[in-house]
């Protein structure tokens, strides 16, 4: 068969030849259409997750979750369970005291909860046994008596409820986080601004739904080191916990994370269920197994964020942004996870998309006795980019101008410093609207349509990895080792997971670039923190350029090592070698040359065994305030879309037939995974837009209305929309080949696109997701009855901000810091100044 | 919690056709064709997302036929046919489907792939030239959260088309965007 | 991973043997078909049966006869969903049959599921479905292991809706079921299959196989279904609207309207069915019906969507699928 040559090379056949701009970019692999390097056996099912793991003598375990939404724990009696034959051990709260949690200033979670629960699902005790039927008897058979406390269900509720508090930390009440910077006088800019508008929106909470429930296996050897292989995104992080949780020394622990069947954010932090089975590994001696139900997937959650957002801007009569004052309110649920960091992340990123003059913004996260929230793809900023691309729209109608032409004329420019002090770097986002709008023949059709047709457009921007690690270090954020075997193979270890984006292939790639090999010669290792370096994980679409950096800079190393030991025997200066297709040659006689295995016998007998490392640090951020250390990335990728809807009048349903995106990556390191990651976003940003939604019951015990793959509605086949994706390759110098993210960003503009769609459709505004047909109808008979046309939230309540930290922008003078007294402390060496901007150490600083 | 009893309930021994081999297996009478293929017969490429026929995940091949495996019995199987993932490839040369799955980036994590190719293969058998919205239509029992299967249909045409002889390789457009 | 209890099966190969396992299992046994309702209930313990009776073996129940001209056409209840809706008759003669099979759950659960099972489908509840530590959070509910509806907790019944796409078909074309018992055959209309309670929906026994659906011999009658669900897959529906015409040329001679998933049971509107009878489904006949549909229809909150949306929905479906139907009529009198 045909596609057999495919499979030689990995690289698809027929499509050779200069028709693509990474060619013309002389690259021989980057930009290449080709198989990912795990892709025949994810398609043979020889991938190995988590839960596919067995190992002999293996237990399985099992956890009993709170049925209390919040309540003291009287009394855990597990003598029943414990009585059961094939039962080897059970535990509760008592054996695992010591808190964790994913960042530093929020250490609030316990293995097995001890005193007190928080939600419904909230981890209370576990069984190991002889199998998991057994195991399951076992944790009916634990009787716990809870004292009710009183709940919080809403962010209304945390805001208003002082006692009981869910956590004893925090600002105050149920806050868990309250931010107030501002950048210049905004109040006066509204005061002189031409025109200004002001807007409330809301962004219901919902979950990743990856098609794998998170797994763990533990096992204890004989000699005291535990290995634990889990379905996670963050290995090193888990690593940690582990380690800090069992009290034992994290070179005794080896965390092996499985290739992940899907996490989109989901299995980012560390989990009760993986310290679990550690700790029954450890207690029985035997490996135990656990596998989430996918109702307890629902309660690991740490998804979106449901978050009430106003946002006033003041504009001049052509749409400069003259001053924006942003406000968000998290509801974060039980724990605080990553929450410090979403809240962050909810004002970051207003300002890199257009010019913003003057920026304020205020965050507050609340408690509320529901399922943590976290980070989701996009993590805290789809909310701010629903909010502020639906208030773009209102704003160009209100200046009558076109809403492609408001943003095409305000552009933040590349390589320019924002007024939060975020440093962008290479901006593609006018291509991109002018790609989309081309392709939906935006002019001919907006505002033009017939009664129920509709299209509307966003644009949207999103890291390239975080600018500061999750805990303090000034360690590089990605590791690579590299070893060049004398065979001509070639093995890269890294500590990066692969959760089905690719991460591994990119590292053969990049690798296999700069080698001159070919990707399949590369035999990848990651995520195994016995063998591999650290990478901090599979977060903040950090990896590609990180790990990709530290990748390149280990194979130009090696390459360098090759190269000063074939000149010599192949008498040719250094700086004309050529490596490709396998060989090593003079680029002016190119038969003048070895192959690569013999060139790296040359250097394996030159200078010893061939191996390199590659570290990468992202650079330094240009902001020196509290809270600069979220929002500064090495680069920014650009997304714009345009989505057709139709909406019928007499239902209020929404259907979205086709949507045109483009987006800006900076480069494609392989356009097909490229390709495939901005239709995965598109799809879920369509599901976030239209119908998932994390709905509790207020008034039955607070419980998760839906926990099931059936009411929790993700789009099939039938929902999802044609996509037409342009790649806007616009490299950005801190990417490897000039590369940036695409994971996330190109979620993040379909919620609103689909919402300003609604309204060229059938002139009412919807201001929160889901956009369900019961709130489109609503908003009809508003309409038809004269009133506002529009549904969403009505009132932003009256939150204790603390005084704002100043920081005037760099166009007034500013130079990072806080102005007078917020600056203390922040004037050290780059190292301390970055601590310093870290957000999440600061309660420790205090 | 010593137990030095043997089970109560005696395993069923059961005698099917996995993957065109003749294989006779014991496992407890209540135990599922998923929990069966996964324990007791090692074929772990049969992936679960939620066990309550609610997203298609394990699907495998029942005489032909997709079947969600979590909602089967291992019991019912007797004298029947199945097919997992495992048994797709021919020899050493994967089934058209899942080269062109390989081709096209369509499985991204690859956790509900097994049950996307085993769904397209029985699609393909009776209908060698579906239509995109056939395609959507035949696959709408399973979820992929990764994909928003547009690179899945691109794999399914394109596998379809090289099995029926054509010289099919993948768009353009499918592969470096639209221009 | 979500797992069965223990349990014996048993695979009879006929009727008789089939009930006679049955009695000798007692009430801890169960029928079982394509186990696409019984297996996920029984992993989420609403039912605990000890002993399973598969129907998957009994040929009997796997007939499709009849249905040309003139006879009635009687569909065994052991035949799958995909059977029924990729039947050359039943496609063409019984479209609403095949149209509502199609619209069942999933393809690949369609080749499990059979007529038999949504036909006598568990009545289904957002405080039901859950998993046992779920319902132990709500402390239960009185469908199983509980005293209160949560639905309607003042009220001294179960509101469990009805979720069958082929139920208010079968009770719109006024359909016949067979049930066999210990004490041999009986025949009951499909409108008298179900009863208006959540818990004790069937007036089935449950020692009682239903073995066939007898639809009426096609006679210058129509029908069709419309089903309202989140999704155009998986979803049970959260309404559907199963209409019947006997047309007198294009004049409505007889008529029903039942909905489904708005009451325990397949619910009938005769006041909707007398507003187009007699009319040729003029635009204000069919207004009437959908307004006399809205009145009884009652959603309650026990599925997805809002209660007054999907209230609003039957009027709108109803009056959807009244105009099929007339345009359908007005198709074949051009045609004729």
């Amino acid at each position: 068969m045909d596609g057999s040559k495919g499979r030689k090379d990995g690289k698809l056949a027929g499509r050779k030849g200069s028709d693509q701009p990474s060619r013309e970019a002389g690259f021989r692999v980057v930009g290449t259409p080709r198989w990912k390097v795990d892709a025949a056996a994810k398609v043979t099912g020889e991938t190995l997750f988590a839960d596919d793991l067995f190992l002999p003598r293996m237990l399985y375990a099992r956890i009993l979750r709170s049925t209390e939404p919040h309540a003291r724990i009287r009394s855990v009696d597990t003598s029943r369970a414990e009585a059961i034959p094939g039962v080897k051990a059970v535990l509760t709260g008592a054996a695992l005291p010591i808190p964790f949690g994913i960042l530093p200033v929020s250490q609030d979670e316990h293995a097995l909860v001890p005193d007190k629960v928080r939600f419904v699902g909230d981890p209370v005790a576990a069984v190991a046994a002889i199998s998991e039927e057994i195991a399951t008897s076992a944790v009916d058979a634990i009787h716990v008596e809870y004292e009710p406390l009183d709940t919080i269900g809403s962010i209304e509720e945390a805001v208003d409820t002082i006692e009981p508090r869910i956590h004893d930390y925090g600002p105050l009440g149920n806050f868990h986080k309250l931010i107030d910077l501002e950048f210049g006088d905004v109040d006066e800019a509204l005061a002189a601004a031409e025109h200004v508008r002001e807007d409330l929106y809301f962004y219901e909470g919902n979950t990743h739904l990856a098609m794998e429930q998170h797994a763990a296996l533990a096992e204890w050897s004989a000699d005291e080191k535990l290995t634990l292989w889990s379905a996670t995104q963050t290995p090193h992080y888990v690593h940690r916990a582990l380690s800090k949780v069992l009290a034992i020394p994290a070179a005794h622990i080896r965390v092996i994370a499985c290739p992940n069947g899907g996490g989109f954010g989901g299995k980012s932090d560390p989990f009760s269920h993986e310290i679990v089975v550690a700790k029954l590994a450890m207690l029985t001696g035997r490996p135990v197994k656990i596998t989430l139900t996918r109702e307890e997937v629902f309660y690991c959650h740490r998804g979106r964020h449901p978050t009430l957002m106003w946002v006033k801007t003041g504009v001049s009569h052509d749409g400069t942004i003259r001053g924006m004052h942003f406000r968000t309110l998290l509801d974060g649920g039980a724990y605080g996870s990553y929450g410090v960091a979403s809240t962050y992340y909810t004002g970051a990123l207003q300002t890199v998309t257009y010019q913003v003059d003057r920026y304020r913004f205020q965050g507050a996260r609340v408690f509320t006795n529901k399922a943590p929230c976290g980070p989701k793809r996009g993590h805290g900023t789809p909310q701010p980019r629903f909010a502020l691309e639906i208030h773009m729209d209102k704003i160009a109608e209100d200046l009558g101008m076109d809403p492609a032409d408001l943003r095409l004329q305000h552009l933040a420019p590349a390589g320019s410093l924002t007024a939060n002090y975020l440093s962008i770097g290479s901006m593609g986002l006018r291509a991109c609207i002018h790609k989309v709008t081309e392709g939906a023949r935006w002019k001919d059709r907006f505002r033009k349509l017939p009664h129920g047709k509709g299209i509307g457009l966003a644009c949207s921007s999103y890291i390239s990895g975080a600018g500061v690690a999750i805990y303090w270090n000034n360690m590089p954020h990605s590791g690579v080792q590299l070893k060049c075997d004398r065979s001509g193979g070639v093995t890269v270890f890294c500590g990066s997971t692969d959760i089905g984006q690719g991460s591994d292939s990119i590292l053969a790639y990049i690798a296999a670039e700069v080698l001159g090999i070919e990707p399949l010669d590369i035999r990848v290792v990651t995520a195994d923190t016995d063998l591999t370096p650290v990478d901090l994980g599979s977060y903040s679409s950090r990896v590609t350029l990180m790990t990709g950096n530290a990748a390149l800079q280990a194979a130009e190393r090696a390459r360098d090592l090759i190269a000063r030991a074939a000149s010599k025997k192949l008498n040719v200066s250094r700086d004309r070698l050529v490596f490709a297709d396998r060989r090593v040659f003079d680029a002016e006689d190119p038969e003048r040359g070895s192959s690569f295995a013999e060139a790296v016998q040359l250097a394996e007998a030159e200078f010893g065994t061939v191996g390199t490392v590659g570290s990468y640090t992202p650079p330094n951020s240009a902001g020196r305030y509290r809270g600069a250390g979220v929002g500064p990335s090495p680069a920014y990728s650009y997304s714009a879309a345009v989505v057709e809807v139709e909406v019928d009048p007499d239902t209020g349903t929404v259907l979205v037939p086709k949507i045109w995106i483009a987006h800006d990556v900076g480069r494609s390191i392989n356009p097909i995974n490229v390709i495939g990651q901005v239709e995965g976003s598109v799809y879920m940003g369509l599901g976030e837009a239209l119908m998932e939604e994390m709905a509790y019951r207020s008034n039955r015990n607070l419980v998760h209305k839906i926990p099931s793959l059936l009411e929790y509605k993700s789009p099939t086949t039938l929902e999802m929309s044609d996509v037409v994706t342009y790649l806007i390759e616009d490299p950005d110098p801190n990417g490897p080949f000039g590369a940036k993210e695409v994971g996330q960003g190109p979620l993040l503009p379909i919620p609103p696109a689909i919402a300003n769609a609604v309204y060229d459709a059938v002139g009412v505004r919807i201001d929160e997701v889901p956009i369900t047909p019961e709130k489109v109808l609503k908003a009809l008979k508003q309409k038809a009855a004269g009133l506002e046309p529009r549904f969403g939230p009505k009132s932003f309540p009256v939150i204790p901000w603390p005084e704002p930290i100043r920081i005037p922008p760099p166009w007034e003078g500013g130079d990072g810091r806080a102005a007078a007294a917020e600056a203390a402390g922040s004037g050290g060496r780059a190292g301390r100044a970055a601590a310093a901007a870290s957000p999440f150490l600061e309660e420790r600083q205090h | 919690m010593a137990n030095r009893k043997p089970p109560p309930r005696a395993k069923a021994h059961v005698g099917l056709v996995v993957n065109g081999e003749p294989t006779e297996v014991s496992f407890a009478p209540h135990k599922t064709l998923l929990e069966v293929l996964r324990e007791d017969l090692d074929l772990t490429g049969t992936k679960h997302g939620c066990e309550l026929g609610e997203c298609g995940t394990c699907a495998v091949l029942v005489d032909g036929q997709p079947v969600l495996s979590c909602l089967v019995l291992g019991l019912a199987c007797e004298g029947h046919e199945v097919r997992t993932v495992e048994g797709m490839r021919d020899g050493p040369d994967l089934h058209p489907l899942q080269q062109a799955f390989a081709e096209l980036g369509a499985a991204q994590c690859g956790y509900c792939t097994p049950g996307f190719l085993l769904t397209a293969e029985a699609l393909l058998r009776h209908n060698p030239s579906p239509s995109r919205e056939e395609i959507k239509h035949a696959l709408a029992g399973n979820l992929c959260r990764c994909t928003g299967y547009i690179k899945i249909y691109e794999a399914v045409e394109l596998a379809a088309a090289r099995i029926r002889g054509e010289h099919a390789e993948p768009a353009r457009e499918a592969v470096y965007g639209r221009e | 991973m979500l797992r069965l209890p223990s349990f014996d099966y048993l695979q009879p190969k006929t009727l008789r043997e089939a009930l006679k396992m049955k009695q000798e299992a007692g009430a801890v046994g169960m029928y079982v078909a394509g186990g696409t309702d019984l297996y996920p209930n029984m992993k989420r313990r609403h039912q605990e049966p000890k002993v399973v009776i598969s129907l998957a073996a009994i040929r009997a129940l796997r007939r499709i006869t009849g249905g040309t001209r003139g006879s009635a056409l009687s569909v065994g209840a052991g035949v799958t969903l995909t059977e029924l809706r990729r039947h050359r008759r039943i496609r063409s003669r019984y479209a609403a049959v095949a149209k509502s099979a199609e619209l069942i759950s999933t393809p690949i659960l369609q080749n499990m599921g059979t007529l038999g099972g949504n036909l006598c489908l568990d009545t289904r509840c957002n405080y039901y479905n859950q998993g046992y530590e779920w319902r132990k959070s709500i402390n239960f509910c009185m469908k199983k292991d509980g005293d209160i509806c949560w639905v309607a907790p003042s009220s001294p019944r179960c509101w469990a809706i009805c979720s069958s796409d082929l139920a208010p078909v079968a009770v719109a074309m006024g359909a016949d079921f067979t049930l066999v018992g210990p004490q041999g055959e009986r025949v009951v209309p499909a409108s008298r299959f179900y009863h208006d309670d959540g818990i004790n929906y069937l007036t089935k026994q449950p020692d009682e196989i239903l073995t066939d659906m007898r639809l009426p011999a096609t006679n210058g009658w129509d029908a069709v279904y419309w089903k309202l669900r989140r999704r155009g897959s998986f979803d049970f529906p959260v309404l559907g609207v199963a209409a019947w015409i006997r047309w007198e040329g294009s004049r409505a001679a007889e008529a029903r309207i039942v909905l489904g998933a708005v009451a325990s049971h397949p619910l009938e509107v005769a006041t909707a069915a007398d507003a187009i009878v007699g009319t040729e489904l003029d635009d204000d006949a069919i207004g009437a019906a959908a307004d006399a549909a809205y009145k009884p229809s009652k959603p309650m909150d026990n599925t997805d969507f809002g209660l007054a949306w999907r209230k609003h929905m039957t009027r709108e479906y109803v009056k959807g699928a009244l105009k099929e139907l007339r345009e359908r009529v007005r198709r074949a009198g051009m045609g004729r």
